[in-house]
């Protein structure tokens, strides 16, 4: 059980099933037995029409970033509002403060291919929260990053925390938990060893 | 449970990167190939009852009083004239009937013919006076073209079911070209797919995207092959119809609305098979 608004480490070495966990609290997998529950939704018992509305309220940040490659930067942190159907005028400025948040503005016309790995996690980062949600899931998001670009991911991550967002930090790092302490859950072959 | 908000459409005018995944070249000039070979079915239908209605009504009334030899036809011809419901009553000149078998007999001047009467009678007219007269001649036989022409009437009502079965054919066909480029579509834009789903696009959305695309492709291609097809079907109606309606084609003998319905309809072909294809294809997702 997360509470509301926390901040929460997902420790583990690769393989232990982080992703996994982190699957089935974004929806993109389903448990086989055993109850999930994901912002108060039994999600064994909700209808597949109520998957759309209870997914836009969750952000997801992947390791690979998963960027779409035909669309602009700008294009791709406006996606999950062109999903909710967001009027253009409030997407423009929304899509524009989010790029501003995340040191992109400047390239808002850029292709994902044009951007450096750390912008392109920015940028990832900048899609998962564009649409407020009430509960962000990163998975490995420092993963791909050199040490200067993972502080700033993690500072971004630590500022939704503050206005209020429930998150999940995947990592196998070490050393992030030290830094930057939080509440932590440890997996290690599937298994949930430590909660605190 | 909580109740399940409605959620609004899907914005944005390519999110799906349709326009390259499912490009505008070769399913156009497929389904274009197959509006152009429904066009030729069309017309082959449209022809085929055309000429059925014409036989049906030419022959309605149509009869051949065949005579003894020896009958006096002349008054039984005045009689038969002056019956109510004759059109027209004639005798057929013995030299003529004597060139109508010639083909097959040479000239026989000595074999004895019988006397023929042609007779043409309103389609709606009473016949039963006209039967008692033909009773009362000893010899007397009636030979109505019904038979022949429920033979040429079954052929035309054959052409048309072929012409019918061959259009049922093509639309299979294109479902099936649909089919198969909604789901190169689908390779092409999987993750893509993957992700807007991920983000909260209902299957609704994302099928109707690929669907409006695909109709949009279609409707394209039918119009293509359907303005390919006025020339061909105007060459074939000017050499068939002065042979088959004996009058010059006219551009009213084209079927101009079936023309018209070929785009309509392809795009209501690819709509609801990109639209199936799709809702398949989504609801293995989680």
């Amino acid at each position: 059980m997360l509470e509301p608004g926390s901040f929460t480490w997902l420790l583990g070495p690769s393989g232990a099933g982080k992703s996994s966990l982190l699957r089935l609290m974004h929806l993109s997998l389903r448990a086989t037995e055993g109850e999930v529950q994901v912002l108060g939704a039994d999600v064994a018992r909700l209808p597949r029409r109520g998957f759309p509305g209870l997914r836009r309220r969750i952000g997801v940040v992947f390791q690979d970033y998963r960027l779409l490659p035909h669309l602009s930067a700008f294009e791709n942190a406006a996606l999950p509002l062109r999903i909710q159907g967001v009027a253009e005028a409030r997407l423009t400025a929304d899509v524009r403060e989010i790029l501003r948040w995340v040191g992109l503005l400047d390239r808002a016309d850029a292709a994902p291919a044009a951007l450096s790995g750390g912008e392109q996690q920015r940028l990832a980062l900048a899609r998962a929260v564009v649409s407020r949600p009430a509960l962000l899931v990163a998975d490995e998001p420092t993963g791909n990053l050199d040490e200067a670009q993972a502080r700033r991911v993690i500072t971004l991550l630590r500022e939704m925390h503050r206005l209020g967002t429930t998150v999940i930090v995947a990592t196998h790092s070490e050393a992030l938990p030290v830094e930057y302490p939080a509440p932590a859950l440890r997996l290690e072959a599937g298994r949930l060893v430590d909660h605190g | 449970m909580a109740e399940i908000p409605r959620l609004r459409h899907l914005r944005g005018r390519d999110p799906l990167g349709l326009r390259r995944a499912l490009a505008d070249r070769l399913l156009p000039a497929l389904v274009g190939a197959m509006a152009l070979l429904a066009a030729l079915g069309l017309a082959g239908a449209q022809g085929a009852g055309r000429l059925a209605e014409r036989w049906q009504a030419g022959a309605a009334g149509q009869l051949l009083l065949q005579l003894p030899p020896e009958t006096e036809a002349g008054p039984l011809v005045e009689r038969l004239a002056a019956l109510p419901g004759t059109l027209e009553a004639t005798l057929v000149p013995e030299e003529r009937l004597r060139q109508l078998i010639a083909p097959w007999l040479g000239e026989v001047p000595g074999l004895p013919l019988p006397r023929m009467v042609a007779l043409t009678l309103r389609p709606d007219a009473d016949q039963s006076a006209f039967l008692d007269v033909v009773q009362a001649i000893p010899g007397a036989q009636l030979e109505t073209q019904g038979a022949a022409v429920r033979q040429a009437l079954r052929l035309a009502e054959g052409l048309q079911a072929l012409s019918v079965a061959m259009l049922g054919v093509i639309a299979l066909v294109g479902a099936a070209l649909v089919a198969v480029a909604t789901r190169a579509g689908i390779a092409a834009r999987r993750e893509t797919i993957l992700i807007l789903h991920e983000l909260g696009a209902r299957d609704s959305d994302i099928a109707g995207r690929f669907a409006r695309r695909l109709a949009r492709l279609c409707a394209l291609g039918a119009a293509g092959g359907g303005a390919l097809a006025v020339p061909a079907l105007w060459a074939l109606a000017d050499q068939a119809i002065p042979v088959v309606l004996a009058r010059q084609a006219t551009a009213a003998d084209l079927p101009w609305v079936a023309l018209a319905a070929l785009p309509l309809v392809a795009a209501g072909i690819g709509w609801a098979t990109a639209l199936v294809t799709l809702r398949a294809w989504l609801r293995r997702l989680p």
